[in-house]
């Protein structure tokens, strides 16, 4: 496979690899660096990647391991994540305020449990129908329909939680 | 779209019964300006997703060039050179023993030379010792 023809295969999808790799990873500069990874290790493959009948799906699948992985290894490295641009807007404009709630959603997400995070994203942002997120997390549907309505359920309690903080 | 369609969509968008289309139907609806004042709550959460759609990857990753083709090809090289290495050596070294055979051939060839130069003189010599014998026996004949 040429360059180019790499290319055209990888282009489609590199966004969501990257969004996932946030999604997991947090911070945007680490899920770059994880994209990046992706991108070179199938472009290693690249011999082989004609015989994937779905490289999207195989891609996706690596970028979950890979920084799986690095969360891992984080852990281990007794390294914890941290949330720097968090800040509290609470005094500001209802406008604003109106505008920061996006932002707090993101922060919620990131609070979640990383199997409701990669269902959430893959479904609400990615929009995959529930088998293919099965083949991606290896879950079964109703599995994936818990985590799923857990996840959903927990952003709203806690966005109504913040909602009423600021106003208070 | 009526707001009590959208309140059973978000039931079903909760427990994840929803399809694909009837959350894209929610996401579309909390994306317009005006919401019913009851729903504005899940306004971040429909917004949020739409704007974590547009994030983009914007990296340039440089890709090294040709690398397959170009792995293969080294590795067809390195077999190449040492099949020349092998060659090379054993070729090098016949060439080599040749050499010394030459070299040891002409040396004796000149050790021989010599020899038979120093031969060659030495059975002239012996022909002046010829002309005594003829001569002596000339002395005897006439006596």
């Amino acid at each position: 496979m040429k360059q180019a023809e790499f290319l055209n295969v990888v282009m489609p999808f590199k966004d969501k690899l990257f969004r996932l790799a946030k999604r997991l990873l947090v911070s945007t500069e680490e899920a770059e660096d994880a994209t990046q990874e992706i991108l070179l290790k199938l472009w290693s493959k690249n011999q082989v990647m004609d015989s994937y009948n779905n490289v999207e799906a195989f891609a996706m699948t690596m970028t979950k391991n890979f920084c799986l992985d690095r969360l891992k290894s984080k852990q281990a490295g007794n390294l914890t994540l941290v949330h720097s641009n968090y800040t509290d807007h609470r005094s500001l404009q209802s406008e604003v305020e109106a505008k920061d709630s996006v932002e707090w959603v993101a922060k919620i997400l990131d609070e979640l449990p990383e199997q409701q995070k990669m269902v959430l994203q893959l479904r609400d942002v990615e929009e995959y129908d529930f088998d293919e997120i099965g083949t991606l997390l290896d879950m079964q549907p109703t599995a994936i329909r818990v985590a799923l309505s857990r996840a959903r359920k927990t952003v709203r309690e806690k966005l109504i939680q913040k909602h009423s903080y600021g106003i208070g | 779209m009526e707001s009590d369609k959208i309140e059973k969509l978000l039931e079903k968008y909760f427990e994840a019964t929803a399809t694909l289309a009837e959350e894209e139907a929610l996401r579309t609806y909390f994306s317009q300006p005006i919401v019913a004042a009851h729903l504005e709550q899940y306004i971040p959460m429909f917004r949020y997703v739409v704007k974590a759609k547009e994030e983009r990857f914007t990296r340039q990753v440089p890709l090294p060039r040709n690398h397959g083709m170009s792995r293969r090809y080294y590795r067809w090289v390195s077999v190449a050179a040492v099949v020349v290495m092998v060659f090379g050596i054993y070729f090098g070294n016949r060439y080599q023993e040749q050499k010394e055979a030459e070299y040891a051939y002409n040396q004796t060839k000149k050790a021989l030379d010599l020899l038979a130069e120093n031969l060659s003189r030495g059975t002239e010599k012996v022909a002046y010792l010829k002309e005594f014998e003829a001569t002596k026996q000339k002395i005897y004949n006439n006596n």
